[in-house]
């Protein structure tokens, strides 16, 4: 996992609420065994017809959209299916950072452990996103702050998941470090 | 301190206790396995030259891209598959082999969807902890186990250590009570809770279903409760255990024999919430006036009585999932003409779902419009709905009786609706596209799909009871 410290970037904005994983990347193309390439397939049904033309009037189409990294969502953004296909699709189109009022669980999880970073805001700044697409952002991850108009929110994230972000650390190794507590626990629980 | 059903579960699994610098270390009793999120932790794996921790601690099938065709060969699979689908089957089988996990693949009695499986075989047990990369995971719940979805990384994370990092969910109380009107399902159950606290309504939280209408619930039902938890964003579901849940354990293959069943029956009866126990949300929903229950929109939560109107809202979302479904606010959905009806997945895919789609199917034909699939959710529940005869009710009607799948509940594996085309389904998910490119789908519990492929339309189950 690359690490990510601060994400200075427009936004793209997908106002509709439960924006699901199905949506993301439909599961005809969760045949993949690997994580790369998912990127082309990234909320496919709406970015394209049936004919594989692009779809002009769909957001991520535009050419303002182009370069952003920071997607901002409706509400309870990545709902329904546990698809890592997910965040791996965002990180391979380019979002680094997705925004919501509210971010499904499973998502979310999946999203810090590969360095997209999740952002939930309050209303009012959430509302003022959905207001002003291509508005320019700043998250600081150290600080889990985000810029909007001037102003800085801070964004709710637990400091191991912060720590790992900002370090580029994949948690298994922290995991495999815990060895002989899991030994321990499984003497005492044969 | 009085303590609830998860907590109990929760603290007798903590290998490390959270702090407000890391999360809980937590050990996972049970891992089920499928090859559509397993193969980039495999390949983690090998990159880290790390071995499977516990290889007898995991459960693998073969179900999500498997196709509903007959296939006892792989040389059949290359012929019925999509070669990325088939590929994925293979790896799935070179993965168990090469890590040494017993793989219930094709030629095993024992196939079928993880969900309807783990059950089957008494692997799924109550105070368990059980994991899959499968957010329908959940299901495992109802037998009072901590059971919920992960991602492919955290597969991995257990594949390699038999532990997840955790923050401990909050807990939400969904009280019914009362007796459910006969002609209400638990699928009417489950979709009025969903229709009631919404799509997020249980964010961040484990749901633990009381009340005398729970209590009242075969296991397969309660399954179909758990199942959807997730549709409500909740982290899991569960049921407390009691004899019901026993009754259905016991002499499973799997669970404990003998002393060691004495033993765990003994653990299993301490596990029920405390009185007095308490819960961070609280929801009570009367089962006397449930209905049976369809969707309307491109979302669990969105749900009517099946002899409602479609409701009517101004706000964007609900108008776009409106204009998807073909759908008009304001109006009934009853005699609305329907394509295909699904009768299957982890949902309602067990002996209760196919045998209450049988009664109504019994002596009947599907509508000359109507594309009729029934998917036994495992290799022993197909066995046990042929020695009953169902296959042969299912097929006079006209309808097409498959191999064990998730089939049409996901669309990646050969089975999908058409472009366009509405599908009543007792699956789980009504998003857009989920059936298929384009497919419009409507959730409703057996009785309902089946009385619509009679109809060739919407209409109310209780039409066809018997």
């Amino acid at each position: 996992m690359e690490a990510v410290k601060q994400i200075v970037s427009k936004t793209v904005v997908l106002s509709n609420d439960d924006i699901d994983t199905d949506q993301i990347i439909p599961a005809r193309f969760l045949t993949t065994t690997t994580k790369e390439g998912l990127g082309r397939n990234l909320f496919a049904d709406w970015r394209y017809e049936k004919d594989g033309r692009e779809r002009k009037e769909f957001v991520l189409n535009q050419p303002a959209s182009l370069g952003a990294t920071v997607l901002v969502g409706g509400n309870n953004f990545g709902c329904g299916s546990s698809r890592e296909h997910a965040p791996w699709a965002l990180l391979d189109f380019g979002i680094r950072a997705v925004v919501s009022t509210a971010i499904a669980d499973i998502f979310r999880s999946n999203s810090l452990k590969n360095g997209l970073v999740p952002v939930i805001v309050d209303a009012a700044t959430h509302r003022w996103l959905l207001e002003h697409p291509g508005a320019d952002v700043k998250i600081d991850v150290p600080s889990a702050t985000i810029e909007v108009n001037g102003k800085s929110v801070a964004f709710p994230i637990d400091r191991f998941s912060r720590y790992c972000l900002v370090n580029g650390i994949d948690q298994l190794g922290y995991l495999l470090e815990q060895n002989a507590a899991i030994t321990r626990y499984e003497q005492a629980h044969a | 301190m009085a303590q609830s059903l998860f907590e109990k579960i929760w603290a007798s699994h903590v290998v490390a206790p959270e702090t407000d610098d890391t999360p809980a270390v937590l050990y996972v009793d049970l891992h089920l396995l499928h090859e559509v999120t397993t193969p980039q932790a495999f390949d983690l794996l090998r990159a880290r030259e790390l071995p499977v921790r516990r290889t007898d601690k995991c459960l693998a099938t073969l179900d999500h891209s498997t196709p509903t065709v007959p296939v006892t060969t792989l040389k059949d699979l290359e012929v019925v598959s999509e070669p990325s689908a088939a590929k994925q089957v293979r790896q799935m089988e070179r993965n168990c082999k090469d890590f040494g996990i017993e793989l219930r693949g094709f030629g095993s009695r024992d196939r079928g969807i993880v969900h309807v499986m783990g059950p089957e075989l008494g692997a799924t047990q109550p105070g368990a902890t059980i994991v899959c990369g499968d957010s329908h995971t959940s299901t495992h719940g109802a037998f009072g186990a901590l059971a919920f979805g992960i991602g492919t990384t955290e597969v991995g994370h257990v594949l390699a250590t038999q532990c997840l990092l955790q923050r401990k969910a909050k807990t939400l109380e969904i009280n019914v009570d009362g007796e459910l009107p006969s002609d209400v399902t638990a699928k009417d159950l489950i979709l009025s809770i969903i229709g009631k606290i919404g799509v997020d309504g249980g964010t961040g939280h484990v749901i633990e279903y009381r009340g005398s209408a729970v209590r009242a619930l075969s296991m397969e039902q309660r399954m179909t409760i758990c199942n959807m938890s997730i549709e409500a964003g909740a982290r899991a579901g569960m049921v407390a255990p009691d004899d019901t849940t026993f009754q259905y354990m016991a002499g499973r293959p799997l669970a404990p024999q003998g002393a060691k069943w004495d033993a765990a029956l003994a653990k299993w009866r301490k596990l029920p919430s405390d009185a007095g126990a308490k819960f961070d949300k609280q929801v009570s929903i009367d089962a006397t006036k449930l209905r049976p229950m369809i969707t309307f929109g491109t979302n669990p939560g969105m749900v009517m009585a099946v002899d409602g109107v479609v409701p009517n809202d101004t706000d964007a979302a609900f108008r776009k999932a409106l204009a998807y479904m073909q759908i008009e606010a304001g109006k009934p959905l009853l005699g609305t003409p329907v394509d295909v009806v699904f009768i299957g997945s982890c949902t309602n895919g067990r002996l209760s779902d196919i045998r209450a789609a049988a009664q109504v199917l019994r002596g009947r034909r599907v509508a000359e419009r109507v594309r009729l699939l029934v998917v036994p959710g495992s290799h022993a529940v197909k066995r046990e709905a042929e020695a009953e005869g169902l296959h042969e009710v299912v097929r006079a009607a006209g309808g097409e009786w498959r191999e064990p799948g998730c089939s049409m509940c996901i669309g990646m594996n050969g089975d999908t609706v058409p472009s366009g085309k509405l599908s009543v389904s007792t699956s789980n998910r009504n998003f857009e596209g989920r059936q298929g490119t384009g497919a419009r789908t409507i959730l409703a519990s057996p009785a309902t799909a089946a009385a619509a492929a009679i109809k060739g339309a919407i209409v109310d189950p209780r039409e066809f009871a018997s």
